[in-house]
């Protein structure tokens, strides 16, 4: 059957494709004269008179065709017209497959690879080439890389793989389309694999696009080239493309160019080991793993802008901090243990062991041994410095023991809050990719069932059948026998990676926060110089991450009886009882326990309650709590400071307010500006970069009394960075100010303003700033004003409509709660618009404000910006 | 400058023609019944009159058109008539004449198809989407007038949104009527946002036109309060303010919307339908826009708030 076809130009109208861009080449190959569909740029930039500083060389994959790098055309065009950075970007439809000629022969990857070289050729590509790749197009992108090394300037690669390993069975969908069969039905004789392709976005593909993707494809004789290219898979070592796979694989390891990795985490087949492997081979790749994007990633997010942002400034910020600053963070986290390795004292108590029976306590000579015999131990079962060690145990004994285990062998300790849901962990634990789980059974079952990697340890011993199922590799208790009396390996260095510490997750996936062993250092030191804690001091610790320090601060660390995952069934008398078994002075409650905490401490005892009568200082950390509920806990324990801080994964205290500080304020603030979370602590600078009118932070970062701009601070203790997620990196350590001065920058996200004694008032969330015509409203101050109308429970602020003409809308929970949503009444309406302080569209009352799933005390405003918008246009009234 | 208003016996045209006049230019007023705006000369005739358009153009700079067919139904070709052609036949008049200026008044449902509108600017005119005969045969007039712009002609399109006040027979009167009568229905669940402009602010923003013509020229702007409400609220507000209950009763939109394009279908009689397509559409779904670009080029805020025309509404009843 003669299959050819000649080329042609794409038909008028495709969405977002500008036809300007189309033009037809003909390539002399082998005697034979070959046309080839490409989109370019060239012809625009010289209408405009640009000169191009480089091409971008663009190569689809299969079943997409050059169509899928529309926008990075006319972002790229746009950017030189501007005045920005000028690429011309060629991408072309590979030969029998988009409008390119359909030559009736069938192409393997060495030939795609030559065909790419003999157009580059022949369109006179002679400067410097960023190639850029998708699917299996990514392949024939670094083929003509590694054969063009002199040309080759950068790498940018989105969902592509260069390496099967022999062990490891291709993907199962690539795997069902292999089969011979399978293969001619599913990818010529029907446009079944076209059409599986063009379902995997999310969100889902417009209709216009997805047809805009068939177009060239329409017809059996026009899907050939997708049949040949996907049996042209090397997925079996014999495969005739192999060597040349092997060939590209061997030679992008020694390509010395910038690498930008974007990948879209929820693609069947190209998984995260692909994105793994590739950034083995390549030289210090930037990487973007976008959790909620696909296979077609190009579709989901917006790739275009990101890789000009990134060719602007291809290498990664150096990371600082080689050396300690001076005087900060110079004993490393395990210190205590060594000095205090034979002191018969308690470090630990646990109230509640998860064996069962009564409170456990540890000395430190057993706490140090336990973590030295682990340590060595765990070196004997292939735990490496660098390795990444996810530990899914409840808080305690285990927990600390494996935590400074893995921090003195250099390994880095994975920690997922369980208050994330099982999908939250899982998508965090699995994007984390660990080399290890150390878990109790729930933590192992979940890995085995959702088939996290790594190798398993459990905490404890557990009957075979269990660890086979499991796949259980060790106990804590065969390690610890492993490792006793060996010898330990050196210790990692300060700059060295120690922890990956997930977000919440109430903005969005949560993302993994990098800390060095210096900078979990300068937490410590910045905890024990705010809240006096340290050698012998006795700890309460409800908030997971301030707990995990109560060794390297030398403190005598209790774990109440609690229910990890719902740390909002803390009672008054557990945390009673804690405080009793280590005379704490100082106890750290998580913000959702302590409404349950002043809710039950009408049950305590007279012995608990005078036990609660030691404690110095009690602090909500995480996030800020109500003055009300500051009150509650300040009167369970009339001798201790009340404090509530300011900080987030990426920096975990950076200011504090003390009950007093926050009741001046509320004297002080004329209708509420805010919540007050007091001056920075020792260490943190907080300036404020103004917003400008559409809402963006644009100003200088500085230290202005009153303006309101997005919180930046700067501290010894912040998050050294975030794990491969390299433009959420850039967008957190913009700005010009931001690199100044030697220390590093933190946008934290958040809005607020400081005041003339240096006080910070937090204001809610930048992307929560409501832009009207008339300015910005930050929802903070509106929701305090109209939260204290008296039969108002809590309100949320919306904004609706396009930013820069939003309007704002005040939904309302009220304290006799209504059964359905509706609009306010007259009256009521009138008194949250006088009490709002601000002008609002309208007035909704609803059962239950949306609030975060971690929290479950800040507002989900933008869920609830989405329901509004959706009930203002007129549609239902649904529940938010 | 000499000012022609046409369809100044209306209730916005004769505010306009009063703004204009207070801002210290010569008027003259045309249609077809005493326009009774004092101190401008009253020019008496019909649109599609070209002898009666000829003498009422003579002699001016200016052409401020608000003359139309408004209804929500009625035999298409007399909405063509009166707006389309009348409008055609004023604009080669006006530019026969010598006149400088052409204030076209039209409405943000030229360029509206049905959709939720919300905190969009004024888009082109499009007769082919937009619902009903006078949405579309105001679309072809505002194209039109738009195509005619010229260096020494300067046309502006102006569309208030829903304008309403004292003396309102359109709107109000209708409102209030059907709310006495127990038959105004609230559609869905009252809470589309709906932006509407209060006449005193219509007025003077046409006014703004005239004036910034000459550097707006060619442009097409939608004016409006800037306030959204949910429509069930707005409608609460004139009834509260004509001392009538507000709506009750709740028609589900898509129910409404079927019906009332049954009834545009079907009504080709002289009064009103009780409901058509478009007044459903314009009742259940958000109408709302962006003001930023309004306000700018025509150095121009409205100076009455939602609620000063409430209250300023209350009193005219309370008369």
């Amino acid at each position: 059957m003669n299959r050819a076809a000649p080329a042609a130009l794409p038909p008028s109208g495709l969405p977002g494709l500008d036809a300007r861009f189309s033009r037809l080449v003909e390539v002399r190959s082998a005697g034979a004269t070959r046309t080839w569909h490409v989109l370019d740029n060239a012809a625009r930039l010289a209408e405009l008179r640009i000169a191009p500083t480089g091409t971008l060389l663009c190569v689809h994959g299969n079943p997409t065709w050059s169509y899928l790098w529309r926008r990075l055309l006319s972002a790229a065009t746009a950017q030189a017209a501007a005045g920005g950075t000028a690429w011309r970007v060629v991408a072309p439809d590979q030969l029998e497959m988009g409008f390119s000629e359909r030559t009736g022969e069938r192409r393997t990857l060495p030939r795609r690879v030559r065909d790419l070289g003999e157009l580059t050729a022949e369109l006179g590509i002679d400067g410097p080439v960023v190639t850029v790749g998708h699917d299996w197009g990514g392949v024939v992108a670094l083929g003509w890389a590694v054969d063009h090394a002199d040309q080759l300037s950068g790498i940018v690669s989105l969902n592509t793989a260069v390496h099967q390993a022999p062990e490891t069975p291709v993907p199962a969908p690539l795997r069902l389309a292999l089969l011979p069969p399978v293969l001619g039905a599913s990818t010529a004789g029907t446009p079944a694999f076209l059409e599986a392709t063009l379902a995997l976005g999310h969100p889902p593909l417009p209709g216009p696009v997805k047809d805009a993707f068939r177009a060239p494809y329409r017809g059996a004789d026009r899907r050939q080239g997708i049949r040949d290219f996907v049996a042209d898979i090397p997925a079996e070592p014999g495969h005739p493309s192999r060597p040349e796979l092997d060939r590209i694989a061997e030679g992008i390891r020694h390509l010395d160019v910038p690498a930008l990795l974007l990948w879209g985490a929820r693609d069947p087949v190209f998984q995260d080991r692909y994105l793994d492997d590739l950034f083995a081979r390549l030289r210090h790749p930037s990487v973007h793993r976008f959790p909620d994007a696909g296979h077609l990633i190009a579709e989901d997010v917006d790739y275009a802008s990101a890789a000009l942002a990134w060719l602007d400034d291809p290498a990664p910020e150096a990371t600082p901090a080689a050396e300690p600053p001076p005087g900060i963070g110079g004993a490393p986290l395990w210190s205590v243990l060594d000095e205090l390795r034979d002191s018969p004292d308690t470090a630990l108590v646990e109230l509640a062991p998860p064996a069962g029976g009564a409170a456990r306590v540890v000395s430190w000579r057993l706490l140090s041994r336990r973590v030295r015999e682990l340590a060595a131990g765990l070196t004997a079962a292939g735990v490496r410095p660098g390795h990444r060690v996810s530990l899914l145990v409840p808080p305690g004994a285990d927990l600390t023991a494996a935590l400074y285990a893995c921090l003195r062998i250099g390994a880095i300790v994975v920690v997922a809050d369980a208050g994330l849901g099982l999908r939250g962990l899982s998508r965090a634990v699995t994007g984390a990719r660990p080399d290890h789980v150390i878990g109790a059974l729930p933590g192992l079952a979940a890995a085995r069932a959702l088939r996290w990697p790594g190798q398993r340890i459990a905490i404890a011993r557990y009957p075979a059948p269990v660890r086979r199922l499991l796949g259980i590799s060790a106990s804590f208790g065969e390690l610890a026998a492993r490792g006793r009396g060996a010898a330990l390996p050196p210790e990692p260095a300060p700059a060295d990676t120690a922890a990956v510490l997930f977000t919440s997750g109430s903005t969005g996936p949560a993302k993994g926060v990098v800390y060095t062993h210096v900078e979990l250092q300068a937490l410590r030191d910045a905890l024990a110089r705010q809240y006096g804690v340290g050698i012998g001091t006795g700890l309460v610790a409800g908030f997971a991450p301030f707990a995990l320090l109560g060794p390297a601060l030398g403190a005598r660390s209790a774990t109440p009886d609690m229910d990890v995952t719902s740390p909002a069934t803390l009672t008054a008398s557990a945390v009673a009882d804690a405080v009793a078994a280590v005379d704490a002075t100082v106890v750290f409650l998580s913000p959702a326990a302590v409404a349950n905490v002043v809710a039950t401490a009408g049950s305590l005892t007279p012995d608990r309650r005078r036990a609660l009568t030691g404690v110095r200082t009690v602090l909500s950390a995480g996030a800020p709590v109500a003055r009300e509920l500051l009150e509650g806990v300040a009167a369970l324990m009339p001798s201790a400071t009340a404090s509530t801080p300011y900080g987030m994964t990426e920096g975990l205290l950076l200011t504090s307010a003390t009950l007093d500080d926050v009741r001046e304020a509320a004297v002080e603030a004329d209708g509420g500006a805010g919540v007050l979370v007091g001056p920075p602590v020792d260490g943190v600078e907080v300036r404020i970069a103004a917003l400008d009118r559409s809402g963006a932070a644009t100003g200088e970062p500085a230290v202005v009394p009153g303006v309101a701009g997005e919180i930046v601070v700067s501290a010894d203790h912040l998050r050294d960075g975030y794990d491969r997620l390299e433009l959420t990196q850039r967008e957190a350590a913009h700005g010009p100010a931001m690199e100044s001065g030697g220390r590093r920058w933190h946008r934290t996200g958040d809005v607020g303003h400081l005041d003339e004694a240096g006080r910070l008032w937090v204001e809610g969330r930048l992307v929560h700033v409501v832009v009207t015509a008339e300015g910005v409203i930050t929802p903070v101050g509106p929701e305090q004003r109209i939260g204290e109308l008296p039969e108002v429970a809590r309100a949320g602020l919306a904004g609706v409509g396009p930013r820069g003409t939003q309007q704002a809308v005040a939904v309302v929970e009220l304290r006799n709660p209504v059964r359905r949503p509706r609009l306010a009444d007259a009256e009521l309406a009138e008194r949250v618009r006088s009490a709002a302080g601000v002008p609002l569209a309208a007035v909704l009352v609803v059962p239950r404000l949306p609030t975060d799933i971690r929290h479950n005390s800040k507002v989900d405003r933008t869920r609830l910006s989405r329901w509004a918008a959706r009930v203002l246009r007129g549609e239902r009234m649904t529940r938010p | 400058m000499r000012v022609l208003v046409t369809g100044a016996s209306g209730l916005l045209g004769r505010a306009t023609a009063s703004a204009i006049r207070d801002a210290g230019h010569e008027v003259r007023t045309f249609q077809r019944r005493a326009s009774g705006v004092q101190g401008a000369e009253d020019l008496r005739g019909s649109l599609t009159e070209p002898a009666d358009v000829a003498r009422a153009v003579a002699g001016m700079d200016a052409v401020v058109h608000l003359a139309a067919k408004v209804s929500l139904a009625g035999p298409p070709a007399e909405f063509a008539a009166v707006n389309v052609e009348g409008t055609r036949g004023l604009l080669n008049a006006a530019r026969a004449a010598g006149v400088g200026r052409f204030v076209q008044v039209s409405s943000p449902s030229v360029a509206h198809s049905g959709d939720s509108l919300e905190g969009t600017d004024a888009e082109s005119a499009d007769p082919e989407h937009a619902r009903g005969e006078y949405a579309r045969t105001k679309a072809v007039a505002e194209l039109l007038a738009l195509e005619a712009d010229a260096p020494d002609f300067a046309v502006v399109a102006v569309r208030p949104h829903l304008v309403w006040g004292p003396g309102d027979t359109q709107l109000v009167a209708r409102i209030v009527e059907r709310a006495r009568a127990g038959r105004l229905p609230l559609l869905g669940s009252g809470a589309a946002l709906i932006d509407t402009t209060y006449i005193d602010n219509a007025a003077s923003a046409l006014a703004a036109a005239l004036e910034r013509a000459d550097a707006v020229h060619g442009q097409a702007y939608v004016v409006t309060n800037g306030e959204p409400r949910p429509v069930a609220e707005l409608l609460a507000g004139i009834c509260r303010a004509a001392g009538v209950r507000s709506p009750a009763w709740s028609v589900p939109p898509g129910l409404a919307r079927a019906a009332g394009g049954m009834v545009e279908r079907f009504w080709r009689g002289e009064d009103e339908p009780p409901m058509t397509r478009f007044l459903a559409e314009q009742l259940s779904t958000a109408h709302w826009f962006d003001q930023r670009r309004t306000r700018a080029d025509l150095a121009w805020t409205p100076a009455v708030s939602l609620d000063e025309g409430f209250r300023l509404l209350a009193a005219s009843y309370a008369r």
